[in-house]
């Protein structure tokens, strides 16, 4: 019986992530695309309650509909992308649905024939817990956590490098213009 | 539930996004595309965890990092859009050609 409700709330938040990521390819507003991507990501988080990993469900709303997504509406805003109707799609459209539907083809072919007859069983699965995962990352994943901390704080401090004004700003700071 | 129903969406999810990168022309949804596709890594990663029961931890540890770098990616991909469009005036990739000849 769970195992019907599961295949059933599967299906419903399939054809929700499969819709909205049609839209924010597809859509003439760009703010809109933006919000079609929120429909996806949460979807995501969603399907990940359903395959019991609570902490990645939580740190995909934080980070992705939380940070990412509004970084991309700042983003859109900073640039001025003109809100409203307009094309925003170039003239090899049709090339680029061939590629994508010959990836999808291609893709799910070899995924069903690999791991055909494998199933989830999450009917009296536990689930992870936070607890198991952080033993996991501060036991066996200690080197690679600590390199994804020094890349995002490269990330930071090389996009605030980027993204700041001209050299003509900086002239009362000596330290700059190496 | 056969784990190929998430591999299969996950599949749909990534190429969607492949369309998506290459049939746009503002830099910023090419950016939200590239997202839709690491998203559907994660779905992948997940599913795969799941399938695997109690040694599926390092599936997930794994969609953290990834999470991780996609959101330092899309910190350092604005700023280069940024820089762009103050530079050019336009966030138009089909008209950043000034390193194509």
């Amino acid at each position: 019986m769970a195992e019907t409700w599961q295949e059933i709330l599967f299906w419903v938040l399939a054809v929700v992530m499969g819709v909205s990521a049609l839209r924010v390819v597809t859509t003439q507003n760009v703010v809109h695309a933006a919000l079609y991507l929120v429909g996806t990501l949460m979807g995501a988080a969603a399907l990940y309650v359903l395959l019991l990993a609570e902490l990645l469900a939580w740190a995909q709303v934080l980070i992705y509909v939380g940070a990412v997504v509004v970084l991309m509406l700042f983003g859109l805003m900073l640039t001025r992308a003109p809100i409203g109707k307009r094309s925003y799609d170039n003239n090899q459209r049709l090339l680029a649905a061939i590629v994508a539907g010959g990836l999808f083809a291609v893709m799910s072919w070899i995924l069903i024939d690999a791991f055909d007859g494998q199933k989830v069983q999450l009917a009296d699965a536990e689930g992870t817990t936070a607890e198991s995962i952080g033993d996991a990352i501060f036991s066996s994943y200690v080197f690679p956590f600590e390199a994804v901390s020094v890349l995002l704080l490269a990330a930071l401090v090389g996009a605030v490098l980027i993204s700041r004004k001209d050299e003509a700003s900086l002239v009362d700071d000596p330290e700059e213009g190496a | 539930m056969p784990v190929s129903y998430f591999l299969v969406l996950s599949a749909f999810l990534f190429s969607v996004g492949v369309y998506g990168v290459l049939a746009r022309r503002n830099a910023v949804l090419v950016l939200l595309s590239i997202e839709l596709m690491l998203n559907a890594v994660n779905v992948n990663l997940v599913a795969f965890s799941a399938a695997l029961g109690d040694g599926g931890v390092p599936g997930q540890v794994f969609a953290l990092f990834i999470i991780a770098v996609a959101a330092a990616e899309v910190g350092v991909g604005l700023a280069v859009v940024l820089l762009i469009y103050r530079n050019m005036r336009t966030v138009d990739v089909d008209r950043m050609s000034l390193m194509k000849w």
